[in-house]
């Protein structure tokens, strides 16, 4: 038996989780996720932030990144600084996006500098046409999985929205940014209107 | 490739707008990354295109580091380091910001009613991901077969992704996708 190992029955959520990190173990933790991260760091941030450093409980975790998910820019980058700030301020902010993204910056300058040096050659040319089909239909699939829930619960308007945006963007190829500044107003003002109507 | 500008300058400046509109992370602002470095600046031929995101799968960690190999190919080291930085930075900062503003989650119906409204966003803009990496990556029937095939196990099972990557990789270099 651990001596610190907290006593279950009596402890309230607050007491189950332990001191806040330093800068280090700041650094040390959020490089330990990114490089276990294949295809994806956050399941790997859920198990090292709550299950292994028991820095925060689920319901923290779950708090503070949906605060993250709403944000634009790269989900895992924002929820780096969000956790670093909690804990330790700027400067915790800075070591978790540290962390995160500068070890495997310097793995992928690497690849690139060797895809520089070697591209040209053949083998690796179909190597590499090989993996990007693959990695195309991997991403096809994330978006059928983000989709399930909408078509689940019969969202005729989310789902035209999502239409409506695939066409301006992925078949018209008009500018993000153009189409979101059109997009988000449209989109937040009919989900406000179902809602009310919704309640009444 | 940029005359008369530097090609650092244009990095930071196309990178670090695009961060505050990747609603749904940098998955879903690959459409906008091809626009501007196929289409405006000519960094990469469409075919060219496919190559960083398959980089970026293959390796660890967020996969904003697609703007890293983009950046890498533009301006070197430098240009990596900068495009990355300013994929990260304007949102990271702003994260910041509102984090400090709504300390603890106040019950406020807002952050459900953004999110709701957002989502369809994300996944618009990420199926047009997909469509412009399958088109530029898929010129035969048996590569749009492999997509498809590799969608589909995704869709339908856990199986690691790498294992799919690898499957790839492998008919690729039997000279199988063409």
């Amino acid at each position: 038996m651990l001596p610190d190992s907290p006593p279950a029955a009596t402890a309230t959520p607050e007491q189950l989780t332990l001191p806040p990190p330093g800068l280090f173990a700041l650094f040390v933790a959020f490089a330990r996720m990114s490089l276990s991260g294949f295809g994806g760091v956050l399941a790997f941030a859920r198990r090292g932030i709550v299950e292994r450093h028991q820095w925060m409980t689920a319901e923290e975790f779950n708090e503070t990144f949906a605060l993250c998910h709403f944000l634009p820019g790269p989900n895992i980058v924002n929820l780096s600084v969000v956790f670093g700030s909690r804990f330790r301020g700027v400067g915790g902010a800075i070591a978790a996006f540290a962390g995160l993204v500068g070890p495997p910056i310097v793995l992928v300058t690497m690849l690139a500098a060797l895809y520089v040096r070697f591209g040209e050659i053949d083998a690796l040319r179909r190597v590499l046409a090989g993996i990007s089909c693959a990695a195309a239909g991997l991403l096809i699939s994330t978006v059928l999985r983000m989709m399930m829930p909408l078509v689940r619960k019969r969202h005729v308007v989310g789902l035209v929205v999502m239409a409506a945006v695939f066409t301006a963007i992925g078949l018209a190829r008009l500018p993000l940014p153009a189409v979101l500044l059109g997009a988000i107003p449209l989109s937040l003002a009919v989900t406000v209107l179902m809602r009310r109507r919704a309640v009444a | 490739m940029n005359p008369g500008g530097n090609p650092i300058l244009t990095l930071v400046a196309t990178f670090a707008l695009m961060s505050l509109f990747a609603v749904g992370g940098a998955s879903a602002a690959i459409p906008e990354m091809h626009r501007v470095a196929v289409d405006i600046q000519h960094w990469l031929t469409d075919k060219q295109f496919a190559d960083p995101y398959a980089i970026s799968r293959l390796a660890p960690g967020p996969n904003v580091l697609i703007v890293t190999l983009i950046g890498y190919s533009v301006a070197g080291i430098a240009g990596g380091l900068a495009a990355t930085l300013a994929m990260c930075v304007p949102t990271a900062a702003l994260a910041y910001a509102v984090s400090r503003l709504m300390k603890r989650s106040s019950h406020s119906r807002w952050p459900a009613i953004i999110q709701a409204a957002l989502v369809p966003l994300s996944i618009g803009s990420m199926g047009s991901s997909g469509l412009i990496l399958t088109l530029a990556s898929d010129r035969t029937w048996v590569a749009l077969l492999v997509t498809a095939g590799a969608g589909a196990l995704a869709f339908a099972t856990r199986l690691n992704p790498l294992w799919l990557l690898l499957a790839g990789g492998i008919l690729g270099l039997a000279g199988i996708i063409g």
